[in-house]
């Protein structure tokens, strides 16, 4: 029954979704994480989406449109952000290195804050999907009460 | 004069397997819409009901070549999906556009339980032939 397939895709989108908003709320929370050295400071994250393919044979990307029959969406991973850190000079924070320097994320807060919105909506979306799902799969069972 | 479930639901059986086949594609691409390069698919309604009442029309055909389908097999086939047009493409590659997709899942949500009630009211006909009432 298709009906159920669609609270596997929607499901698969909310933790998609809430995988998003998780790196979100880590960018944002350490945005202004200073650190004495550029391999200590924390970079932005953000997660990488695929759609999971129903019947993936080979590499996916092939021409046949039925090998493109989208699922669900999976998150591939979770990448680093390889934007400049920002160098700031504070010679009187304890954290600064030899030159008096810092370094603060690369964490674009505005960029961030886009993303929450984008991210909460498309989860919105998803729990409405999965509510009709749920009345027409109750609608179906109930047929010839 | 025997009841036949097969006349007596019609065309109503088959348009609920479309709509609910539908509901479950635009659920995939409402699902994918922030998914870099994903193409948001749809199924043409139309040409899906009129290939089941063709074959309805004409029950005595053979079927002469594999792709003579049924209404459920042919959806479950994935021939009789298309790709979107998109209005408004994005730099991504994504050709999903929410506000449509989302319009179209209630609207197929909305004919799905049309279909329904005319199912259900193709049952009641047949109680009530049963209990002769």
């Amino acid at each position: 029954m298709s009906i159920n397939a669609i609270f596997d895709v929607a499901g698969s989108a909310m933790s998609a979704q809430s995988v998003r908003l998780n790196t979100v709320a880590s960018n944002l929370a350490n945005a202004n994480s200073a650190a004495s050295s550029i391999d200590e400071t924390y970079r932005a994250r953000h997660p990488v989406f695929a759609p999971i393919l129903q019947n993936a044979m080979g590499d996916g990307i092939s021409d046949d449109p039925a090998s493109q029959a989208g699922g669900g969406v999976q998150v591939l991973g979770i990448v680093e952000s390889d934007a400049p850190l920002d160098q700031r000079y504070e010679p009187n924070n304890p954290l600064a290195d030899e030159d008096g320097y810092v370094y603060y994320p690369n964490v674009n807060v505005v960029e961030e804050m886009t993303d929450m919105i984008s991210a909460s909506r498309s989860f919105q979306i998803n729990v409405q999907m999965m509510e009709s799902a749920k009345t027409m799969a109750q609608k179906v069972l109930a047929l010839g009460n | 004069m025997a009841i036949n479930f097969d006349k007596a639901l019609g065309i109503y059986e088959d348009t609920l397997l479309i709509r609910e086949k539908r509901a479950e594609i635009l659920s995939q691409n409402l699902a994918n819409a922030d998914t870099p390069g994903y193409k948001a698919r749809d199924l043409d309604f139309k040409s899906l009901i009129n290939q089941a009442l063709e074959m309805k029309s004409a029950p005595n055909m053979n079927r002469t070549s594999a792709g003579h389908m049924s209404t459920a097999e042919a959806l479950a086939s994935d021939s009789s999906l298309l790709y979107r047009t998109p209005m408004q493409p994005s730099i991504d590659g994504n050709t999903v556009d929410t506000d449509i997709e989302m319009a179209q899942f209630a609207k197929n949500t909305m004919d799905f339980q049309a279909s329904l009630t005319f199912l259900q009211s193709r049952f009641r006909g047949l109680k009530g032939a049963l209990k002769g009432e």
